[in-house]
């Protein structure tokens, strides 16, 4: 079974809450636990944060984010695919921007954090950047499979 | 995001309450900074996580931050009751070596 959305929000703070939100409600059919509900909530919140803050920065409120998400099940297995897109200004060097602690806003007590918890959060990450154009977010993850299954506290049993 | 602070043999205690996220962590910020000015001459202050239903890398600059903060005044600070989800957050970048957790 197969299911997919997309959405396309303005690039402003108070839609943050709303995306991860959606994103996790979107993701109950694949019955996470919390603690997999919660790494998907704060992965996407680390990815549209760095859409409005980074990519769009001053013309954020006039800009848009896209999200898209697609789920799979097998069996008792499910995957979550999400894909975080802006066409902002796009990141000049990968590498450097990926490296934890790294940021361009260290005046803004930003942590620097945002793609090591997005890596580490999920089980699939992937980047593409072009200066100028913009940033695509890919990322994965696998419900189901890498806890036991008497730990889990269902969300909708 | 709330705050509610009490103060109690010289020890702050602050209860975070809510959601930390980019887009209302600005406020927490300036309430929490308020804080450490007038309780200044507190021996430590404790950061009660178990109000905190969500929290981003944002939580992370903001408790750096308000320990760089209360430091300043010599006051130490900690942490407590955090969620699983909260913990791994926390453990991940560092913050209970400067905040340690009771």
């Amino acid at each position: 079974m197969e299911n997919y959305m997309k959405l396309e929000l303005l690039a402003v703070g108070e839609n943050e809450a709303f995306a991860r939100s959606a994103v996790a409600v979107f993701a109950l059919s694949l019955n996470p636990s919390l603690s997999e509900l919660s790494d998907i909530k704060t992965a996407v919140s680390e990815a549209v944060t760095n859409c409005i803050v980074h990519a769009y920065g001053k013309e954020a409120g006039e800009n848009r984010i896209f999200i898209e998400c697609k789920t799979e099940k097998q069996g008792a297995v499910g995957v979550l695919h999400i894909k975080i897109t802006d066409h902002g200004c796009g990141i000049e060097d990968i590498d450097v921007a990926m490296s934890p602690f790294y940021t361009t806003l260290a005046e803004e007590e930003r942590s620097g954090m945002g793609f090591t918890i997005m890596q580490t959060f999920m089980d699939g990450f992937a980047l593409k950047s072009e200066k100028g154009k913009g940033t695509e977010v890919r990322m994965r993850k696998s419900i189901g499979v890498s806890e036991n299954e008497t730990e889990r506290e269902r969300v909708n049993a | 995001m709330e705050i509610n602070a009490n103060c109690k043999n010289e020890v702050l205690y602050i209860a975070l309450v809510g959601e930390i996220d980019e887009h209302n962590a600005t406020e927490a910020r300036r309430k929490a900074d308020k804080l450490a000015d007038d309780f200044a001459r507190s021996k430590s202050a404790v950061f009660d996580l178990q109000g905190v239903s969500f929290m981003d890398s944002t939580a992370i600059g903001f408790l750096i931050g308000r320990y760089k903060k209360f430091n300043r005044y010599g006051v130490r600070t900690y942490l407590t009751n955090p969620s699983q989800s909260a913990d791994k957050i926390l453990s991940m970048s560092g913050v209970y070596n400067l905040m340690p957790r009771i």
